[in-house]
């Protein structure tokens, strides 16, 4: 048992996600930045699709019960065990009895805390993802608050590997600016030439409304190609006849302040969509904080796979290093 | 990809044979939208290719997500390459079976209570983000579709059945358009900021569409009454909820029917004490039949609830 002594400012359940009810209405949730929740798993030797806590700007403080495993992935935080810093992307033991916390993000959003067995919690439609909108997932449905109690579970894939560290090569490193490869498509048609241009070549700020939803960018406005609005699609030239968005999906309502869509997205609506962030850029965009800055950059569909396939030979390249290293 | 492609706007798409505009969303999801606008043609289209892709089986979808002139497929590229995946689909597009010719599905009865008093409390708290300061939503949306009072709306609205042609937005949600002809069809815009609050169970119209509001909370269609019944129970523990935890997926055919306060109480108890039973029957909705004879077919539509 872990007991949450204080819960951060927002701190979630999450796993690889809840795929498959988007035809219902229901996003994928998960973590956000599916690599780093990967690497804190794989570090302590569980699977990957084990559950995970998701600290947003700043961690929790928890009090050990028993003796476990843990790895912290993900934003640049101050981790301590009974107030000794440690090393992130690495496996340390803890005790029962023994106190862990997540400090301040100094860089990055969002951190992530693995422990060997996984965080336990009932699955909902297949997943234990926190999902607050519809307050599913998770021990209650929303973020954790103080006095709750973790239990882990058994969502173990290997043996314990104290000690485990991942390469310096392999982690992530946030900093203030970072670049989005986008597929333009959806509803691209509904935005000028010239619009299209400025979204590519200019520099976008992260703004402070942020969360699992989506965030707000601040940067050169758009404009739409005139037309008569067709039937059923509203009278705003960004309104379209309501839609499905995918994840990444990035819509400017009314032409100022494009919204870059997250995991927990609402599944649809009528805003004209651009493009989409390729998935392996997801990871990145969890990462960024006001005011950070962020450039897009157009790649077409065969860019995108091979942007995946490269995100997935880095992952199994963690996960070779690790299996090695537990043979010595 | 080079700028002049983007400026050119054709490298985006691809153009399939009957005319829908095809793209990928990132590397894991299709998008496919059939027409700019809405209609009843190109929203049972869309159900009948969505309901052929779902039907071949593809490894690596994950998710057909129809909604009103569009679709979206979510893939796992790890299993299928989403540009074959497009190939499939645009073949499918191709074949004249895919015709907007009807579709088999269920009719529900939703007893509504119109003109209701949480309604009217939650519309005169929201007046400043409401395009009426003086009117209610029902009001207002019944001049601005020209009638001559609340009760002709209510009539209108429940006159003919609404086909759910985009389930979004939140589980249980779904976007419904009506089974009448264009002239016919209400029509009324959204708050102009959306309201903070909403009742659980409100029935709402926006754009051509009505919903029915799943649980409490924002939102920006016009209030026209509330459902005595749920549109969704995610933990499936009561009886209208064991096969699915919405009650209105996509093809599904509402037909509102006006109640009274007693009525609406009188099912309120039976909700709780999990003991009412919607009243539902199966339907070969064809699009001929409707174009033939509206009324008369929104007439033999409601005539296999009672």
């Amino acid at each position: 048992m872990i007991s949450v002594l204080a819960p951060g400012p927002h701190t979630t359940i999450q796993d690889s996600g809840r795929p498959g009810y988007y035809a219902m209405g229901l996003p994928p949730s998960g973590a956000l930045d599916q690599y780093a929740h990967a690497c804190a798993n794989l570090l302590v030797g569980n699977t990957e699709a084990a559950a995970t806590l998701e600290a947003t700007m700043a961690g929790p403080t928890l009090g050990f019960e028993q003796d476990a495993i843990v790895a912290v992935t993900g934003a640049d935080v101050e981790v301590t065990i009974d107030g000794h810093p440690v090393e992130m992307w690495a496996a340390h033991p803890i005790r029962a009895g023994q106190q862990l916390k997540i400090g301040l993000a100094r860089a990055g959003a969002r951190a992530y805390l693995a422990v060997r067995g996984g965080i336990d919690c009932p699955l909902f439609l297949g997943s234990r993802s926190t999902y607050t909108a519809a307050s599913i997932g998770g021990l209650t449905g929303g973020p954790l608050v103080a006095g709750d109690a973790l239990r882990l579970g058994c969502e173990t894939a290997g043996p314990a590997r104290p000690g485990a560290r991942i390469d310096s090569r392999l982690r992530s490193h946030a900093g203030d600016s970072v670049s989005l490869r986008v597929v333009p498509g959806l509803c691209t048609y509904r935005f000028t030439a010239e619009s299209l241009e400025r979204f590519f070549t200019s520099t976008y700020t992260m703004t402070a409304r942020a969360d699992r939803i989506g965030c707000r960018l601040d940067g050169p406005s758009l404009t739409y190609v005139e037309r008569e609005q067709p039937f059923g699609a509203g009278d705003d030239p960004s309104n379209v006849v309501d839609l499905g968005y995918p994840v990444g999906s990035i819509q400017v309502p009314s032409g100022t302040e494009p919204i870059c869509l997250l995991r927990d997205a609402v599944t649809g609506g009528g805003y004209a969509t651009l493009g989409t962030v390729i998935s392996a850029d997801l990871d990145l965009l969890a990462q960024a904080r006001a005011p950070d800055t962020v450039r897009f950059e157009p790649v077409s569909i065969d860019d995108a796979l091979a942007a995946r396939a490269a995100s997935r030979a880095r992952l199994r390249e963690v996960r070779t290093n690790l299996n090695l290293l537990s043979l010595f | 990809m080079d700028l002049t492609a983007i400026r050119g706007g054709s490298s985006a798409y691809t153009m399939l044979p009957d005319g829908s505009r095809a793209s990928f969303g990132g590397d894991e999801y299709v998008f496919v939208e059939l027409d700019e606008a809405m209609s009843l043609h190109a929203t049972l289209r869309v159900q009948s290719i969505a309901a052929r892709i779902g039907a071949l089986g593809l490894p690596g979808v994950v998710d057909i997500a129809p909604a009103n002139s569009s679709y979206l497929i979510r893939l796992d590229p790890d299993q299928v390459d989403p540009r074959r995946a497009l190939t499939t689909i645009t073949a499918l597009h191709a074949d004249g079976r895919t015709t907007a010719s009807g579709i088999r599905t269920e009719i529900l009865d939703v007893p509504v209570l119109y003109d209701d008093p949480w309604s009217l409390e939650v519309c005169m708290r929201s007046r400043d983000g409401h395009q009426s300061a003086t009117e209610t939503d029902i009001q207002f949306t019944a001049r601005i579709n020209g009638f001559a009072s609340v009760d002709e709306l209510v009539a209108a609205h429940s006159s003919a059945p609404f086909i759910v042609t985009f389930p979004c937005f939140k589980p249980g949600n779904a976007e419904s358009y009506q089974l009448v002809p264009r002239e016919r069809q209400i029509q009324a815009p959204k708050y102009l900021t959306p309201r903070t609050e909403t009742p659980a169970r409100a029935v709402a119209h926006g754009g051509a569409f009505t919903v029915i509001y799943p649980s409490s909370g924002v939102g920006g269609y016009q209030l026209l009454g509330r459902s005595a019944i749920p549109v969704v129970d995610l933990g499936q523990t009561t009886r209208e909820f064991r096969r699915s935890p919405v009650l209105t997926p996509i093809s599904t055919l509402l037909q509102f029917r006006p109640v009274d306060r007693e009525e609406y109480d009188d099912v309120r108890r039976l909700v709780d004490a999990d003991q009412y039973v919607v009243r539902r029957a199966p339907v070969e909705f064809s699009l001929s039949d409707f174009e033939a004879d509206p009324v008369g077919y929104a007439r033999s539509l409601r005539g296999l609830l009672s």
